[in-house]
Order: C-alpha cells, then sequence, then structure tokens
C-alpha cells in the first residue's frame, strides 16, 4: 500500500529529473524560436531586430534548403534500405546453426561502437582514396579504373560509411527478435510441407514486423542528424552535394554566423524530427502496457 | 535444439557468416594493421596485409606531439562524468516511477523520451550562444553537463524497464517483516538492480564516448576529447595514415571491448524496451 508519505517521496525523487529535462527542453526551444524571428548576424552585433518570419521565407526559399532536403531524404532513405535489406539476410544467417557464433557476433556488431570519426576517416583515407586507398588498389587489380569516392559520387561516399556503422544495430536487433521467435511454430510449418521460402513469408517475416519498424524509426532519428561524417569528409561539398539539413545549419551558424536564420533552419528540423517522434512515441507506447 | 542440422547445412552457414563477419570487420582490422606501418607503407600501393615491417612507433609519435593522454582523459572526465551524473539524476526518478507509478507516469515516460528525440541541431544556437555567453566554450564542465542532459531519457528508461522487472512480492515481504523504506533500498532493492544500474552504466559510458555532435561543435583544444581529437586528422591528406590509424586504435579499443561486452543490453537500452 502506498501510503501518504511514500508518495510525496516518490514525487520528490522524480522532480529533478523532471525539471532538468523540463529546463532542458523548453530554454534552448524557446530562445531557438525568439532568435529566428530576429534578425541577428553574430558579424554585426548590435544590428538585432524584430523581423518576424522573414527568417523563415528566407531559409526556405534558400536553394540550399531544398538541395539540403533532398540529401538529407535521399541519405535517410539509403541507409534505412541497406541495412535493413542486408540485416536481414544477416540476422537470418546469424540465426543459423554457425560454427563459433558469438565471435562472428562480435565482428558483424563491432562497427557500432567505433564512432563517428574515426570510421568516415578510416573510411576516406585508409579505404576510398583515390590513389592509395584499399579499393582504387581493389578496382586496379581486376582492370576497372578506381572511383574518386568524394569528388565523383560524394553522397554515395557518406552512404556507404553512415550504412556500415548502422548495419550492426538493425542486424543485432532483427537477430534479437529472431532468437525470440517459436521454433515449434517453424517446426508445425515444415511437417504441414512448407517450403522454406513460405516459411519466411508467412511466420519469420510477420514476426520482423515490429522490429523492422522499430528499426526504421530509431535510425531515422539518429539519421536525420548525421553529422561528424560529414563533417571530416566533405565538409557539405563539394558544392552542396553532401550538406543536409543538420549540416546546413551548422554552416548558416558557426561559419556565417547568421544566428537568425541558422534558428528558422533549427525549427525546420524539429518540425521534421517530430513527426517521426509521433509514430516511434506511439509504437513504444503501446509496448508500455504490456 | 530440436532441428537436426545437417552437416552440410552447418558448413554453407559458417562460411558464409564468417566471410560476411569479416567483410564487416575488415576496416577495422586494416585500420589496426596501418597503425603498426610506417608512413611510407601506410600509403603504399600495393598494400601489404602482413608482411611489412611492423612497428609501435606511431603509437609514440602520437603522444609525442600531441598530447593523446591529454585527450583520453578529457574522453574519459566527460563520458564518465556526465554518465554518473545521469545515473544521479535517474536513478531516483525511475526508482519512483516503477515501484509507485501514478496514472500519469507513462506519459511522463513518454515525454521524457520525446526529448531525445528533438533534434541537437535544432537547438545548437541557443546554446552555442548560452556557453559563449558564460564562458563555457572548450571546457569539461561544459561537455559533462550537456552530454548528461542529451543522456538522461535513456538512463531514467533503462533503469525503468530493469526496475520493473524486480518481483514486487519480494518488496511486500520485506515491508511486511518491517523494513523502513531505508533499509529495503539498501538491503533488498540495490542488489537486485545492481545488473540493470551496470548495464545502463556500460551503455551511457559507449554512448558519451562517442558522441560527436555536441563534442565537435563545443570543444576545439583545451576540452577537447577523441572526437574532436581525431577529427583534426582530417585536414592533411596522407602524410599520416599511419599516425591517424593509431590514434584512433587507441580511441576505439577501450569502448570496442565495453561494448562487446554490453550487446544484449545495447538492444534493450536502444529501443527503449520494445525489443527485448
Amino acid at each position: 500500500m502506498a501510503t501518504r508519505q511514500t508518495q510525496f517521496l516518490a514525487r520528490s525523487l522524480l522532480t529533478p529529473a523532471v525539471g532538468l529535462l523540463f529546463i532542458w527542453m523548453i530554454v534552448p526551444l524557446a530562445l531557438t524560436i525568439y532568435f529566428s524571428t530576429l534578425h541577428y548576424s553574430l558579424l554585426d552585433p548590435g544590428s538585432e531586430e524584430f523581423i518576424g518570419l522573414e527568417n523563415f521565407r528566407y531559409f526556405l526559399t534558400d536553394p540550399a534548403f531544398l538541395a539540403s532536403l533532398r540529401n538529407t531524404l535521399v541519405l535517410v532513405g539509403s541507409v534505412l534500405a541497406l541495412t535493413i535489406l542486408l540485416g536481414i539476410p544477416l540476422a537470418l544467417l546469424l540465426d543459423q546453426p554457425v560454427v563459433g557464433r558469438n565471435f562472428v557476433r562480435l565482428m558483424v556488431i563491432a562497427p557500432f561502437f567505433v564512432m563517428p570519426t574515426v570510421s568516415a576517416l578510416v573510411w576516406k583515407n585508409l579505404l576510398m582514396h583515390p590513389v592509395s586507398g584499399l579499393f582504387a588498389w581493389l578496382a586496379k587489380l581486376v582492370g576497372l579504373t578506381p572511383v574518386d569516392w568524394f569528388n565523383d559520387v560524394p553522397l554515395f561516399s557518406v552512404i556507404l560509411i553512415v550504412a556500415w556503422q548502422w548495419l550492426p544495430f538493425a542486424t543485432l536487433i532483427l537477430l534479437t527478435a529472431l532468437q525470440s521467435l517459436d521454433e515449434e511454430q517453424k517446426e508445425a510449418a515444415e511437417m504441414d510441407g512448407a517450403s522454406a521460402v513460405s516459411t519466411f513469408i508467412y511466420i519469420t517475416l510477420p514476426h520482423l514486423a515490429r522490429p523492422i519498424t522499430v528499426v526504421i524509426l530509431i535510425e531515422t532519428i539518429f539519421l536525420l542528424t548525421v553529422f561528424a561524417e560529414i563533417f571530416v569528409t566533405t565538409g557539405g561539398g563539394p558544392g552542396l552535394q553532401t550538406t543536409n539539413i543538420a549540416f546546413l545549419i551548422y554552416a548558416q551558424a558557426l561559419i556565417q554566423f547568421d544566428v537568425g536564420s541558422a534558428s528558422a533552419g533549427g525549427l525546420v528540423a524539429v518540425v521534421i524530427a517530430n513527426i517521426v517522434a509521433f509514430f516511434l512515441v506511439r509504437i513504444v507506447g503501446r509496448n508500455l502496457e504490456a | 535444439m530440436a532441428r537436426m542440422a545437417t552437416t552440410r547445412r552447418v558448413v554453407i552457414s559458417t562460411a558464409m557468416a564468417w566471410l560476411f563477419g569479416f567483410l564487416i570487420f575488415f576496416p577495422i582490422l586494416w585500420m589496426v594493421l596501418a597503425s603498426f606501418k610506417t608512413e611510407l607503407e601506410a600509403f603504399a600501393i600495393p598494400p601489404s596485409f602482413l608482411f611489412f615491417h611492423w612497428t609501435i612507433e606511431n603509437y609514440a609519435t602520437v603522444q609525442e606531439r600531441s598530447d593523446y593522454f591529454h585527450h583520453a582523459m578529457n574522453s574519459i572526465i566527460i563520458a564518465g562524468g556526465s554518465t554518473l551524473i545521469a545515473l544521479l539524476i535517474a536513478i531516483p526518478a525511475a526508482w519512483s516511477m516503477a515501484f509507485s507509478p501514478t496514472k500519469r507516469t507513462k506519459d511522463i515516460l513518454l515525454w521524457m523520451l520525446s526529448t531525445k528525440m528533438m533534434p541537437p541541431v535544432g537547438v545548437l544556437v541557443p546554446i552555442y550562444l548560452i556557453y559563449k555567453t558564460f564562458g563555457l566554450l572548450d571546457s569539461r564542465i561544459g561537455l559533462v553537463f550537456i552530454l548528461c542532459l542529451g543522456n538522461l531519457p535513456i538512463v531514467i528508461w533503462m533503469l525503468f524497464t530493469y526496475f520493473k522487472e524486480i518481483p514486487r512480492d519480494i518488496l511486500e515481504a520485506a515491508r511486511m517483516d518491517g523494513a523502513t523504506i531505508g533499509r529495503e533500498l539498501v538491503y533488498v532493492l540495490t542488489p537486485m538492480a545492481i545488473p540493470g544500474l551496470a548495464s545502463t552504466l556500460l551503455l551511457n559510458l559507449i554512448l558519451a564516448w562517442n558522441e560527436a555532435f555536441w563534442t565537435l561543435n563545443l570543444s576545439t583544444s583545451h576540452a577537447a576529447p577523441l572526437t574532436t581529437f581525431i577529427a583534426s586528422y582530417s585536414g592533411p591528406e596522407g602524410l599520416f595514415w599511419a599516425k591517424l590509424s593509431a590514434a584512433s586504435t587507441l580511441a576505439i579499443a577501450p569502448i570496442l571491448v565495453l561494448g562487446w561486452f554490453s550487446q544484449k543490453q545495447l538492444v534493450r537500452g536502444l529501443t527503449f524496451g520494445a525489443v527485448k
């Protein structure tokens, strides 16, 4: 029985966390909203004035915004597709009887623990360098012309690096879900004469629907704000080819020092993330009831 | 296992699993190998895979020229400090929500989760300006603070899901036997909560160690942790591959080991309990 005393205690234990998170959420967001209505440049101090929605008009009609929105969508979509389409077969493979499975699993999951700046630089230099990279050497070995990755296909190069980092996450979650799949169900299907393919389509895949949704939502939240990989490899270029929304806002804030416009951009990013978050919170919330 | 695995099937799946596992791991392996090469060999075409002149001179140079341990210490302070403070705030909160839930508990939990969804770039401008005003740019305390807040929702969530699994009956029994709340906390709850606490600690150390948005934007030299330090190698091309590899190997080795230990909890923590 919860007495009034324990209730009071419970509430006072909860307060610091709630209070801090509340401040953390409200104060910067309120400031972002406030700055987004100002003409405010750090290069021109003292010239702040209220300009209404002018920053939003500027940010949303800037060709760089459309380019970066497109890049963001391509980046998120491609990495999602790659990690899930490769993650499903990989998880199925690791769910098979494999000698030394634990060791293989360690190798597969390792990229997830590598800090983004390290993976980006290792790929950029050691693997993707157009002259001395390993890929260039392999290409010449089979008689192909080496690809100048970050000049010819910059966005695709970034996608490859980010997909490599997130493939372990998708695989691990799908594998965890596969291992909780009832073995007897599959056996019963096999006894009834179901082929491996139809067992996969009618039993395994439906079972994976929920973990796949979770992977999509969580990856999307992180992929919308990919930053370090772009920062250390291309710096958003060449031109705007690898500038995503996160990088565009960073460039406006800390390279061009345009506080107002960067704040308007920040709010656009918040809105986009909230659309995704809406669905994720619903799925996780449903799980809380169980 | 009820189903018979034929030898042929085991051989094929083992070979394929090892092949793909090796391919995925290869960039890391390649980096570790490069860290033991001379700069000339690291850059050489055709590359040498194992038969090169092994040297540890890069590791010494990295420390000498760039004070590697200073940045490693920053990483330890920032990741460790932010995780510990987050735990101190989160333990009472999670305990309270798991054991004295009210009808608003679910809403509070979901609201906490939603703060984690806010893209950091959305608040980059105000945080940068606040830090600039208060002299917190390039300070360890500033980074500890922001990483702590950033990870707090995950810490609370993980602890909550672990605390929820502690059977209520045991608490009832302890109370029946006349245990006060303080004694209940020390003698009954803490021992049962330690595994959950340990995995929460581990996962958040990893997340904070690898965090590369705030660390890149808010630190330059004095407070720069390893993420920022490694990023400083992005400038000159080709000249420092072996040293970059040595610095990178040192930077990821401890976290790789921790990560391998915590892979089970990783799924649970990162999916907020939606996949176990």
